[in-house]
Formats: C-alpha cells, structure tokens, sequence
C-alpha cells in the first residue's frame, strides 16, 4: 500500500476511535452505571466479556488523543526516518498497539487481558526497532526479555489464581476470591499469586530497578514512538493493575496481603534514583527518558500508599504524566533540529530561540514536571502529598521526604535544560531560525498538548471528581 | 506439607521448571540461551496448567454415545488456555529469534554485554 494512503487511513482510524470513545463517554456520564458485553455465544461463568464504565470510557478517549497528538507532533520525522517500504508497517504496529490497549482497558476477562498484554508487547517492540541502527535493536531486544519476564510470572499468577477460584471472568474471581480469603484455606497461593501479578506488571511498566531498557528505546527509536511508549504502554499496564486491584482481588484484601508495601518501596527508590539518573545525563532524550522512570515510581508509590484517595492520585498521574511526558518528547525533538539533529546538551545552547515555539512547549513542559502551579504536575503533586497525609504514619513521613527530593531533583535538571535553552548564543550562522509558521502540524500539535496539559492542571476538580467515581464503579 | 508435595508432584516439577527458565532468562549472557531458558520457563506453565486441568479417572468432554454425568468429564478451558498460551510463545519466541538474527549480524556475537560494549564505543 502507498505510504500516504496508510497515512490517511491510520488518520482516519484513530479519528473514529476517538469520537466513538468520547461518544461512550458522554453517554456513561449520562447513564452512570457501567454495562457489560457478552462477547460469542456464552453467558457470564463460561464466556468471554467486555465491560465499559465511566473510568474506563474516559481513560480510552484520553489515549486515544494522547496517541493522535503524538503521532501527528512527530509527523515529518516519521516520513523522513523510517524506510519508504515500512512505514505503513508502522500504521498497523499504532493500531496494534491501539487496539491492545483498548482490549486492555475495557477487558473483564484476565486470560484476555493477558493475550492482549503480550499483544502490546510485540506491537511496542516494532515500535521500538522501525527505526533500524544497533542502539534501537538492543533496546529492543532487552525490552522482550524484561517483557517476557514480566509476562511469565503475570501468567503463573493468572493460573494459581484461575487454580483457586475457577473462573477468569473478574467479578466471578473477585466472589471466590472473597469467599475463600474467609475461608483462610488458600492464603498462601492467594498471596503468592497476588505477588507474581504485582510484579509481572511492575517489571513490564519499567518500575526501576527494571528500567534498563527504557533510555535506549525512548532515546533512540523515532519521536512519536518514544511519546507513546513513554506516555501509553507503561500505563496500560498500570492501569490494568489497577484494574485487578480492584475487580479481581478486591482492595481490602489486596491491602492486607503487603505486597503493595514492596510496591512502595521500589516506588520511592524510583523517585529517587530515576530523577539522579536524568541529572547525570548528557543527552536530552536520555534525560527525559529517565525522568519516566521517576514518574512511574510516583505511580507505584500511589498504588503502594493502600488507600483508595491515593489510587485516584496515581490514575490522576497517569492522566497528568502521559500528557506532559509526550509533550517534552514531541517538544524536545523541535530543539533537537533547531541545534543540527545533536540531542548534547551543550548543542542546544539557545535552541529556545532558534525555534520559539518548540522552547516555549518544552518550557511548559518542564514546569509542569516540576509542579508549577497551573500545570498538570502541580496537582499530581498536590494530591500525592494529601494522599500521603491520610495514609499510615509508617508511609507518611518517607513520602514526604521522598516527594521533596525528587521535586527538588526535578526543578534541577528541568530548570537547568530550560536554562540552557534560553541562554543566548554567540552569533552562529551554521543553524538557520526555525519560523513560527514553519511546521504547521507539528505546532498544531504542541499546541493541544500545551491546552490539554492545562485542562487537567486548571480544572482537576472535576476530573478527580470523574476519577473517584470511576473506581467506586469499579469495586 | 510433605505429603501434598508428593501428591502434586507435577505442579512442583512445573515450578522448579519455571524457577530454572526465570533464571535462565534473567541471568544468560548469551541470547541464545536467554531464549531456550524463555521457552522453559513457558513449558513449566503449560505442564501447571495441564495438571491442574486433569481430574484421575475423567475423560476429554468429547460426546460421543450418551452425555453421561457432570462428574465424568473433565473441564476443557485449561487445555484450552494452554493452547492460546502456546500461540503466544510461539510468537514471542519467534520475534526474540528475528531479533537475535540482526544483532548477530551487525555485532558478530551473541553475547548482551559485548553488546552493550560496541555499542558504548560506536558512540564516542
């Protein structure tokens, strides 16, 4: 097929997703409780379901935008670094990888939900490797093996828990799972099995000390992959956890079995160890790269925390993290052409100027990372720290200590990368000025990601409002 | 404690297997071998998932006199997981080996950390 008229139909595709997730959307506002869909000819114990509520609805149309605005940001560098014979390839590896989340999302089956993990895997790693030099294919390649270690014990874990209860629809599981935790017979496999699901995830969505992969692939492979690998496939799995937290083990028994304490820990330890690790590099897309695995580890420290105001925090960061996260990739790549395509540090010296509207969205960015108020990252911030108040007082006081760390490590690397960029440079006539109405796309793009970045810091009433209600829908 | 063991030992055998593939594929140098230990630890789920699906004594729930009682067949849905998980590894195994087949080509070796080396002096 021609290039262009994959383009088109890719275009077209992801379009109707959105329009059809936001039709779903308004309509689960107006009805308010969540449907199921009996997917073949079996009902509920045996056959396979679809279920769609209202944090469901909402989370599908936000990737889907979130997917659109990353691919059309990083338009031309598609067109320009991916072989003229493969790049329709790439359309089907986005609506693969689209497609998985969705079933992801919406899935109230776990065998499904574990076809569809591996799913997102493989179309990722295309995503990864389109773009052929060696860095990307080794990245590649440690991505599956972390991946299928993650997806091997997510898959034992499946099967103790399908050995224990009998069924893999998720409210069936969530009853037997109730009934024979009070039963007190099969608490060990019970715990066992919630641990190797807790981790399988964990390694798959790069929680740190499983990150190796993650600079390579978000630094090397092509911009708009990097966005959405960064922004949307880590969350799938997060938010697919989230998911069996709450429908498939239930949130008291999951609170009690301590595995959400390791995922606390290792949380923190990413805060920490990620943001140390961004400082330390000379690459801006590196750097970036290793601000994601800060970020996932305040997501896990929310899920860690075990109550319910801090699971709504870390959804409320995924929403936040995966807006701002693409914006800084699609961002970052304008400053990178701006400098002669050099992502070093100091080749950058006063790319803010050459191209104003790249610096002013990485500026943006860089704020909202930090937690400037008005910004999305300010309430995620905000709603951590609340979190962590109302937790156990063994949580509270390392989250907060954690929490003013990696602010502080944050506004270090951010605020000096925006420092760099607007330090003017002696006149230098080997890099020509970027206009503003130069890349129409690309700054059409930026620009609903600077607004979309402002809803949510702006307005994050309504949409914790939205959050809360989801998850009670869940439970 | 013991005697369940003994009673299950399938399921244990499973587990050890699974022990050795997870290890295997976390702690290989050479990809090769990262890939059989990947093929082991998947094997070990699919021998879990088949003990636990056989009941001694029942059949297949193939029907082909009279249905007989509820408790003279087994439940089809574990053989049937394991088949799908089948598809998946396959796959998997499949894309690790195209990708083994690149990075061979390119760094004549299949050593990750000589790899990793190369990679480290083609960028000064």
């Amino acid at each position: 097929m021609n290039k262009k008229i994959a383009r088109l139909w890719n275009t077209f595709i992801l379009i109707a997703i959105t329009a059809m997730s936001a039709a779903l959307f308004v309509y689960m506002m107006g009805v308010g409780e969540p449907f199921t869909f009996m997917m073949g000819h079996f009902p509920a114990p045996w056959g396979n379901e679809i279920r769609a509520g209202l944090l469901e609805a909402g989370m599908a149309l936000f990737f889907c935008i979130v997917m659109l605005l990353s691919l059309k940001g990083g338009q031309e560098h598609i067109d320009t670094e991916i072989d003229e014979e493969k790049a329709n390839l790439y359309y089907i590896m986005i609506n693969l990888l689209l497609s998985s989340l969705l079933a992801l999302i919406y899935t109230n089956d776990l065998f499904t939900a574990y076809v569809f993990v591996e799913i997102n895997t493989i179309s990722a790693c295309g995503l990864i490797m389109i773009r052929q030099n060696g860095r990307t294919i080794e990245a590649a390649t440690r991505y599956m093996i972390m991946s299928s270690l993650g997806s091997g014990l997510l898959l034992m874990g499946l099967c103790i828990l399908y050995d224990i209860t009998g069924h893999l629809l998720m409210s069936n599981i969530k009853e037997s799972v109730a009934y024979v935790y009070a039963q007190g017979t099969y608490n060990i496999p019970l715990a066992v099995s919630i641990g190797m699901i807790c981790v399988g995830l964990a390694i798959k969505s790069a929680l740190y000390p499983f990150h190796t992969w993650l600079p390579d692939a978000y630094g090397y492979s092509t911009v708009s992959s990097a966005a959405i690998l960064s922004s949307l496939v880590s969350k799938g799995y997060i938010f697919l956890l989230i998911k069996i937290f709450y429908r498939v083990v239930g949130f008291d028994i999951i609170v009690n079995s301590k595995v959400i304490n390791i995922l606390f820990v290792f949380g923190l330890l990413g805060m920490i160890m990620g943001s140390v690790n961004a400082i330390l590099e000379n690459d801006i897309r590196r750097m970036i790269a290793f601000s994601s695995v800060a970020q996932i580890g305040y997501i896990y420290m929310g899920l860690g925390l075990g109550t319910k105001f801090a699971i709504v925090a870390s959804v409320f960061h995924i929403l936040s993290h995966a807006s701002t996260k693409s914006l800084l990739f699609i961002a970052g790549v304008g400053l990178t052409d701006a400098s002669g395509g050099s992502k070093k540090f100091i080749d950058l010296t006063g790319s803010g100027y050459r191209n104003p509207v790249a610096g002013v969205a990485f500026t943006i960015g860089a704020c909202s990372m930090v937690g400037i108020p008005l910004f999305s990252g300010f309430i995620s911030k905000l709603l951590f720290a609340q979190a962590a108040v109302g937790a156990s007082v063994s949580k509270m006081l390392p989250t907060l200590i954690c929490l003013a760390i990696s602010t502080v490590l944050n506004a270090i690397y951010f605020m000096k990368t925006v420092i760099r960029i607007y330090t003017p440079k002696e006149k230098d006539t080997s890099f020509t000025k970027v206009g503003i109405l130069e890349h129409p796309l690309y700054n059409i793009a930026l620009f609903f990601m600077i607004i979309l970045n402002m809803i949510l810091g702006c307005c994050s009433q309504p949409i914790v409002n939205w959050i809360t209600s989801g998850l009670n829908m869940f439970g | 404690m013991g005697g369940n063991l003994l009673a299950n030992y399938g399921e244990a055998v499973a587990m050890i297997l699974f022990g050795i593939g997870f290890s295997n594929l976390l702690l290989q140098k050479n990809l090769i071998k990262k890939i059989i230990g990947l093929n082991i630890m998947d094997t070990a789920t699919y021998l879990f998932l088949a003990e636990k699906g056989y009941i001694a004594g029942r059949m297949a729930p193939i029907v082909v006199d009279n249905v007989r009682d509820v408790e003279a067949y087994i439940n089809p849905v574990p053989s049937g997981l394991v088949l799908t998980g089948i598809v998946v590894s396959v796959s998997v195994t499949a894309l690790m080996l195209s990708l083994t087949i690149r990075l061979y080509k390119r760094y004549h070796t299949l050593n990750m950390d000589e790899i990793s080396t190369m990679l480290k002096k083609e960028e000064d």
